[in-house]
């Protein structure tokens, strides 16, 4: 394992519309790291992708984020992005009017700027996006249409996956991206991380299954409840997870639940 | 008593002086037709916020400028320059300075019987042309605009489609307002015809070469005959400044189609009335809208749709952005008149709010006296979604070129309904700009 570490989230606590949701999270992903973080639904997984990913509405209560050494809650959204922070999101939001090729050109070409790469033309684009879309098995035609309007579950989960192998990010944070996806788009979704894998790239897993997990191996399991991270191991966690469900996690982590 | 009220004092004095310098220049009937013109906007008098149809558009701002009519033509020559921005749409250009008609330029496929020139030397020369039209136009005043409008008539395009006529090239009506320090007003008229089972694309803009106020007051009469298929589009950009009403006026035959585009970017105040009257079974309208305003510009539509017999289809589309201070009116109409059954009409607003001062009042209305029609509409006001932006910026852009995109974004559906691709080029142009990436953004267009 390298030894810096990319991504350290120290005692984290975020509060949104006056309700403490994550309440002392503390993380270290390393390059070259698969992490998930597992938790039934209302845990904070979600909370947890975005306050990394710059959504404003968190208030951060306590604690901080380093990424590369630096205090990442005060970069914005796009300086975040341009650094190598990819948020997959869970519901990829509709851009009616905007084709999918015109919005990841200016996406590609704001972070290559960002890093001293002169910007890619229509045709240079054109070119890497059709050999990105591949990986995905990304239908070209979708490539022409407004960004994920009238897409279907896996077409808008397969084009974050996309999304991703065209920014090239350090840390790609993936948000349930497994969820609502049948067995074969599931399938298509885990070739595509599991080949975007690079020593120096760390992916963090969000998920409330395990399935995504026999696709993807990940190094470290974590699992998130209430706000916490109340037990990490290795990928067998996940298995014993999958076989007892959350609510022995809930015992694990409350005690016994008093009869 | 309206008719008392200094601002239509000043407008009765105004009459003489204007009577006085066109009576020997027109054909009785036309005088008459002012006349009585004058005499129904002395009823009528100036709109007040008190009438349902002007409740959110207050004209005080009109009526505190004293405008002197535009009465002579000016001596400025048809400048190839004013024509520039136009050259890629390979039209017939009328070009019309302070309301005058000061000449055209005309592209090749002019069929026979076709006549598009300016009303005053027709009326001077071929009055009978212009007489059935005309007439029975300037005999209809729903308010007092139009009235004064058919009072005062400076000039204005008279176009006609012969019968079974193809005309290729749009035919442009270039209102250019020279908006010099002294504010003139100017009551252009233009009636176009397009006879049975012909088709046209008609422009008109209006423009403004200076930035001083002045005030246009323009009525447009459709007359589309059986099958024929027009293409009409309004283009207003007028200076900051300047005042803009208009109303345009479509009464469609049998089997009739038109396509109306309403642009209105410019102007301290501006308000457009449409009326489209289906009149023959199975016609079909689509009136289409775009509006982007900013600082404390006004811009009102009001459209009424008349489907007055069977089998009629309309389809209403208007989009609208608006910035700082500005405010927006959007009021549309469907009339189903007894008797028009299988009427479909389908009505849609959208508005875009690009700060917290900024408003929009939008009052869809459906009177339906058939019991065997299809009829919707749906209105919405609404910021930029946050979400939305936040996936831009997750993705590298910055706030500015989200915003930026997403407001493109806003309105690339509507100005896709243009058919007429160098205009809707333009459009996308004019819109954007002022941004420094508006080069892309209209590619997206």
């Amino acid at each position: 394992m390298n030894g810096a570490a990319l991504l350290e989230i120290r005692n984290l606590r975020v509060r949104v519309e006056g309700q403490e949701i994550l309440k002392g999270i503390t993380l270290t992903v390393r390059p070259g790291e698969v992490h998930s973080i597992m938790g039934p639904n209302g845990s904070g997984k979600s909370t947890l992708a975005k306050v990394l990913a710059g959504r404003e509405i968190y208030e951060i209560v306590e604690g901080e984020v380093l990424y590369e050494g630096e205090d990442l809650l005060r970069m914005p959204p796009e300086e975040r992005a341009r650094r190598g922070v990819f948020l997959a999101f869970q519901y990829p939001v509709e851009i009616p009017g905007v084709s999918n090729l015109y919005f990841l050109k200016a996406a590609v070409n704001a972070i290559r700027t960002y890093r001293g790469l002169p910007e890619l033309d229509a045709l240079e684009f054109l070119a890497l996006a059709r050999e990105k879309a591949k990986l995905v098995e990304l239908d070209e035609s979708l490539l022409q249409r407004a960004v994920n309007d009238g897409f279907s579950g896996g077409e808008k989960k397969r084009n974050e996956i996309f999304q991703m192998a065209l920014l090239e990010p350090k840390l790609a944070i993936l948000d349930e991206t497994d969820s609502g996806l049948d067995i074969d788009a599931l399938r298509v979704v885990a070739q595509g991380i599991n080949a975007l894998r690079r020593p120096d790239r760390a992916i963090v897993l969000i998920t409330h299954y395990q399935r995504l997990l026999n696709y993807v191996t990940p190094d470290v399991v974590h699992v998130l409840y209430d706000g916490r991270i109340v037990r990490s191991g290795g990928k067998e966690l996940a298995v014993e997870l999958e076989e007892k469900g959350y609510g022995w996690i809930a015992e694990a982590a409350l005690g016994p639940v008093q009869s | 008593m309206p008719g008392d009220s200094p601002e239509v004092r000043l407008y009765r004095e105004h009459f003489a002086e204007w009577d006085a310098l066109v009576r020997t220049h027109e054909p009785a009937w036309m005088r008459a037709h002012r006349q009585q013109a004058f005499a129904r906007f002395e009823t009528l008098g100036f709109p007040t916020t008190r009438q349902e149809e002007w409740r959110f558009t207050n004209i005080a701002p009109l009526l505190r400028v004293s405008f002197r009519l535009s009465a002579a033509r000016p001596p400025a020559l048809l400048s190839e320059q004013w024509l520039a921005p136009y050259r890629e749409w390979a039209a017939h250009h009328l070009v019309f300075l302070n309301g005058h008609f000061v000449g055209e330029v005309s592209a090749d496929g002019r069929p026979p019987g076709f006549i598009a020139h300016g009303i005053r030397a027709l009326l001077r020369d071929a009055p009978e042309v212009v007489e059935p039209h005309l007439a029975r136009s300037l005999a209809e005043a729903p308010h007092a605009f139009v009235a004064l409008n058919a009072a005062f008539l400076t000039d204005g395009a008279f176009v006609r489609i012969p019968r079974g006529a193809l005309v290729e090239r749009p035919i442009h009506l270039l209102f250019l307002a020279l908006g010099e320090e002294e504010p003139l007003a100017v009551h252009p008229r233009n009636v176009i015809v397009a006879e049975e089972n012909s088709q046209a694309t008609i422009i008109e803009s209006y423009v403004s070469v200076g930035d001083g106020p002045y005030f246009t007051n323009a009525v447009t009469e459709l007359l589309i005959g059986e099958n024929a298929v027009v293409h009409h589009y309004k283009v207003q950009r007028e200076s900051r400044a300047a005042f803009h009403i208009a109303a345009v006026r479509i009464a469609e035959a049998h089997m009739a189609t038109v396509s109306d585009f309403s642009l209105a970017l410019g102007a301290a105040l501006a308000r457009t009335d449409i009326l489209a009257v289906l009149k023959g079974e199975g016609a079909e309208c689509a009136l289409n809208g775009f509006y982007w305003v900013r600082d404390r510009q006004l811009v009102d539509h009001h459209t009424v749709i008349e489907h007055a017999a069977p089998h009629s289809t309309s389809r209403e589309f208007y989009k609208g952005i608006l910035e700082d201070e500005a405010r927006g009116v959007f009021d549309g109409t469907i009339l189903v008149h007894p008797g028009a059954q299988k009427t479909d009409a389908r009505q849609v607003n959208k508005n875009l709010l690009l700060s917290t001062e900024a408003l929009v009042n939008t009052n869809p209305r459906l009177q339906i006296l058939a019991d065997d029609v299809k009829c919707s509409h749906g209105a919405s006001i609404g910021h930029l979604d946050e979400e939305a932006l936040f996936y831009c910026r997750s993705r590298g852009l910055d706030a500015e070129r989200a915003r930026q995109l997403l407001t493109s974004a806003f309105a690339a559906d509507i100005l896709q309904t243009i058919a007429f691709a160098p205009l809707r080029r333009c459009v996308g142009e004019w819109i954007l700009r002022e941004w420094p990436e508006w080069e892309r953004l209209a590619e997206m267009l």
